[in-house]
């Protein structure tokens, strides 16, 4: 079981979520391209196709079936854990909350 | 040289709406049609290039084609790729028309893209080069 920590150590799966964020729902075709294409990333479509398991594991993604199709989606909720074990404070300089 | 390309194939489950699919969906038009037992010698061409590199409609009868096909699908990745002047109005044409894109119109670095089913068993990519 991947957990979220390490599902966005990995500069390829924070780059895949980026690109979901920017248009939910594609293709691993589509993700391939952007991410070999857009973002210069050397990797093959079995790393990609390994990188996104790794992320669905986490809940970070869900794949969704459409007939013979198959598409990536986002979800940020379990990023949540994050913002409830280190909550953000203040707005002013962070040293001034952390002594 | 003097080999050059003037036919490429495209593997079909069915010539007959195939070719209707190629001419009155997309507005290729037909070329040649020779009839060759079971099926035909069936190529079609852009109205933009007459005389330009032909699209042969093949069936894909031998068994080792649909397993072909079915696995590019699965994994969804286009069979070949064809060139637009426009993508987007392209996409917005195909769009009404019925056609079932799997990649909305995507910029790339020099070329945008989109991944429609070609209802013959196959994803087509369409590509405009923006370089």
């Amino acid at each position: 079981m991947a957990d979220i920590y390490h599902a966005l150590s990995a500069e390829a799966r924070r780059l895949i979520l980026d690109e979901l964020l920017e248009r939910n729902g594609q293709s691993l075709y589509e993700i391939c391209n952007r991410l070999i294409m857009k973002h210069g990333m050397d990797l093959s479509r079995q790393a990609i196709s390994q990188h996104l398991e790794v992320l669905e594991e986490a809940g970070l993604i869900s794949t969704e079936r459409d007939g013979r199709y198959k598409f990536h989606y986002i979800n940020t909720a379990p990023l949540q854990e994050i913002a409830e074990r280190w909550p953000l404070k203040g707005q002013g300089d962070p040293h001034d909350d952390l002594d | 040289m003097t080999i050059w390309i003037n036919v490429t194939s495209i593997l079909v489950d069915d010539q007959k709406k195939a070719f209707d699919f190629y001419t009155n969906v997309l507005g290729f038009e037909k070329k040649t049609e020779i009839p060759l037992g079971e099926a035909s010698w069936l190529t079609v061409v852009s109205p933009k290039h007459l005389d330009g590199v032909e699209l042969l409609l093949e069936p894909d009868s031998h068994p080792a084609a649909k397993t072909f096909k079915a696995a590019l699908v699965e994994d969804d990745i286009p069979f070949t790729s064809l060139a637009v002047d426009d993508l987007d109005a392209e996409h917005a044409r195909l769009t009404e028309a019925g056609v079932r894109f799997t990649q909305a119109p995507t910029e790339l670095p020099g070329v945008k893209i989109a991944v429609f089913d070609d209802t013959c068993g196959n994803l087509i990519q369409i590509a405009e080069a923006t370089a």
